[in-house]
C-alpha cells in the first residue's frame, strides 16, 4: 500500500474509534441508570409525592416542580432571548461596541452556574423580594438560559441568506417588514430549536435553584409562583448525598434520575424533531 | 422621438470606507430605453447601480457624495423616503432571489407589504406581472407551487415579475444572466427589450454582446471612473476612448 493511503486508513481509524468511544461512555451510562433505576419506575413513583421521610413513595412533586419552573424560566428566556438577538443581528450597527456585547454575552454562557444562583439570591430573592419561590428560582435559570437562547437565534438568523432581506427591501418594504415578512418565518424554527436545547439545560441544573426556591422536601404542591417547590435534580442531589438512610433510598435515587434523563431527552428529542422537519423543508 | 433623462447622476462618488469606488460619475439614463454599464470586474458598475435605489444604504461605513436625479428629484436629500423610493425603482438581482414561497406569493410579496389587501386586485396584478415578465404560460397552472421548483431561467423571470408588480418606473438589472444558461438568457434579454417601452431600464452586465444586442446607450467604466458614455452603437463601432476600444476588442477585461 501507499504510504498516503496507510495515513488515511489511521487517521479514519482514530476517528472511528473516538465516535466508538464516546457512544460506549454514553450507552454505558444511560444502562446503569436505566437497570438501578428502572425498578423504582411505577405509576405511583410518578404520580404520588413521597412518604416516610422520602423513604418510600413517589416524586411527583419534584415533577410539577421542575415543569413549573422550566415554564417561568421559558417565559423569560424565549422572548428577551430572540429580540434581544434580532436586534443584534438585524439592527444594531457592527461597531466595536456590539462586538464587545456579543463576546460578553458568549462569555455568560460559559459562567458556572453556581454564580448564576447567587446572583439570584441577591437580585431576584433579596433586592426583588420575590422570596425563595418558584418564580426567583425560574427567572435565575432564565438568566442562565438567556447567552444560549441569545446565541442561538442569533445563528438561526444568520443562516438565512441576505438575498431575502435586499429583494425585500427592494420591493419597497420597509426593514421591519423585511425582517417580519422574510427572515423570521425562515429563521424561527431554528430559533426555537435552540431555545429548547437551552431550556432542556436549565430543567437539569440543581446550583441555581439551590437558594433560589429549591425546598428539601414538600408533600404538597406549589400553589402559586412566590411558594417554595421541589425540582427533580435538587431532589436526585439529596437522595444521592443527603438522605439519612442512603443506601436505602438509591433506588428511589436512580429512579428520579432516569425521570430526569427521560424528560430533557424527550426535550431534546422535541428540538431535535423540529429541527429536522425544518431542514427537510428548506430550499436554500 | 425626444429623449429625456429619467434618472441622472452628478459629480457621484462612493467610499467603502477608505476606498473610493466611484469617482465623479455624471451619466443619464434616458426615460424608457435601456442604458448598458460595462467593464471589467471591480470596476465599481454594480456599486454605480445600487446607488440608484439606495440599496447600499445597508452597507456600513459607506459615504456617497453628489446628486442623484430621479424626475428632477434628488433621491439622497433628506426628506426622501427611501421606501417610496425603492417602489419606483425596482432591481433584479444577479444571482435569482425567490423567496421560499409559493410562486403567486412571491409576485404578490411587494403588493401585500405596500398596504394592498384587495384579493381580487393582487390577482390580476399578479397575473399581469407574470405575463409581462413572459412566465405566466408556464406557471399558470402550478403558481401555488414553491419558486424554488423553477429552473434558474424561470426564477430570475419570476424575480422580474416580483419587480414589476409593484408598478415601478425604473427597473435596475444587476448582472442578471451571469448565472443562467444561455437558452434562459436568450429570453430575458428578448424580455429586456419589450420592457422599455413603458419603463426605464439601468443593465449592468459583463457581457459585452448582451449590451450590444439589448441597450440604446452603453457606459464604459474603469477602476471607479466612467470612461466614456455614448450611443452603444458607437461605443461598438467608433469609440473615442483607447480604453474603450481596447475593453470591447477584448484585448483586456
Amino acid at each position: 500500500m501507499k504510504k498516503k493511503k496507510v495515513v488515511q486508513f489511521i487517521g479514519f481509524f482514530l476517528l472511528r474509534v473516538s465516535l466508538y468511544v464516546v457512544l460506549a461512555i454514553l450507552l454505558l451510562f444511560l444502562y446503569d441508570i436505566g437497570r438501578k433505576g428502572g425498578g423504582a419506575i411505577s405509576w405511583e413513583f410518578i404520580s404520588q409525592p413521597p412518604r416516610r421521610g422520602m423513604t418510600e413513595g413517589g416524586i411527583f412533586p419534584a415533577i410539577m416542580g421542575t415543569f413549573l419552573v422550566t415554564m417561568v424560566t421559558a417565559v423569560l428566556a424565549i422572548p428577551l432571548g430572540m429580540f434581544a438577538a434580532i436586534y443584534l443581528n438585524e439592527y444594531a450597527k457592527q461597531t466595536r461596541l456590539t462586538r464587545i456585547i456579543r463576546l460578553s454575552i458568549r462569555n455568560l454562557s460559559g459562567v458556572p452556574s453556581i454564580v448564576y444562583g447567587l446572583f439570584g439570591v441577591i437580585l431576584f430573592v433579596n433586592i426583588l423580594k420575590f422570596g425563595t419561590s418558584i418564580l426567583s428560582a425560574g427567572l435565575t435559570l432564565g438568566l442562565l438560559t438567556l447567552p444560549w437562547t441569545i446565541t442561538a437565534s442569533e445563528e438561526a438568523l444568520k443562516t438565512i441568506p441576505n438575498s431575502y432581506r435586499e429583494g425585500a427591501l427592494a420591493l419597497g418594504a420597509t426593514k421591519w417588514q423585511a425582517i417580519r415578512t422574510n427572515v423570521l418565518p425562515y429563521a424561527i424554527p431554528g430559533m426555537l430549536t435552540g431555545t429548547v436545547l437551552g431550556l432542556a439545560r436549565a430543567a437539569g441544573e440543581t446550583a441555581p435553584i439551590l437558594f433560589t426556591g429549591a425546598a428539601f422536601y414538600l408533600p404538597y404542591l406549589p400553589k402559586s409562583l412566590s411558594d417554595q417547590f421541589m425540582a427533580l435534580p435538587y431532589h436526585l442531589y439529596i437522595m444521592a448525598t443527603q438522605h439519612h438512610a442512603i443506601q436505602q433510598v438509591r433506588p428511589l435515587a436512580y429512579g428520579t434520575a432516569l425521570v430526569l434523563i427521560v424528560l430533557v431527552l424527550g426535550l431534546n428529542m422535541t428540538a431535535i424533531i423540529v429541527r429536522y422537519r425544518m431542514r427537510r423543508k428548506r430550499r436554500w | 422621438m425626444d429623449i429625456r433623462p429619467k434618472i441622472e447622476t452628478q459629480n457621484l462618488n462612493f467610499y467603502y470606507g477608505t476606498k473610493q469606488a466611484l469617482r465623479n460619475i455624471s451619466l443619464a439614463c434616458a426615460d424608457r430605453r435601456v442604458t448598458a454599464i460595462i467593464g471589467p470586474s471591480g470596476c465599481g458598475k454594480s456599486t454605480f447601480i445600487r446607488t440608484l435605489n439606495r440599496m447600499n444604504d445597508v452597507l456600513l461605513r459607506t459615504r456617497t457624495e453628489g446628486e442623484i436625479w430621479l424626475d428632477g428629484e434628488n433621491i439622497n436629500a433628506p426628506g426622501i423616503d427611501v421606501v417610496e423610493l425603492r417602489k419606483r425603482v425596482g432591481m433584479v438581482f444577479q444571482k435569482p432571489n425567490p423567496f421560499p414561497k409559493s410562486i403567486f406569493d412571491n409576485v404578490a410579496y411587494g403588493l401585500r407589504i405596500n398596504d394592498g389587501r384587495n384579493r381580487f386586485k393582487i390577482e390580476e396584478v399578479v397575473e399581469k406581472s407574470l405575463i409581462e415578465a413572459a412566465l405566466w404560460d408556464e406557471v399558470k397552472d402550478r403558481l401555488k407551487e414553491n419558486a424554488f421548483s423553477l429552473s434558474g431561467g424561470q426564477q430570475q423571470r419570476l424575480c422580474i415579475a416580483r419587480a414589476l408588480a409593484v408598478e415601478p418606473e425604473v427597473i435596475l438589472f444587476d448582472e442578471p444572466c451571469s448565472a443562467i444558461d444561455p437558452t434562459a438568457t436568450a429570453k430575458i434579454e428578448d424580455l429586456i427589450m419589450k420592457l422599455k417601452k413603458d419603463y426605464t431600464v439601468v443593465i449592468v452586465t459583463h457581457n459585452m454582446q448582451q449590451a450590444a444586442r439589448v441597450s440604446d446607450f452603453t457606459a464604459f467604466m474603469m477602476l471607479g471612473d466612467l470612461i466614456e458614455f455614448d450611443k452603444t452603437e458607437t461605443i461598438f463601432t467608433n469609440p473615442a476612448n483607447k480604453l474603450t476600444e481596447d475593453y470591447i476588442t477584448g484585448r483586456f477585461g
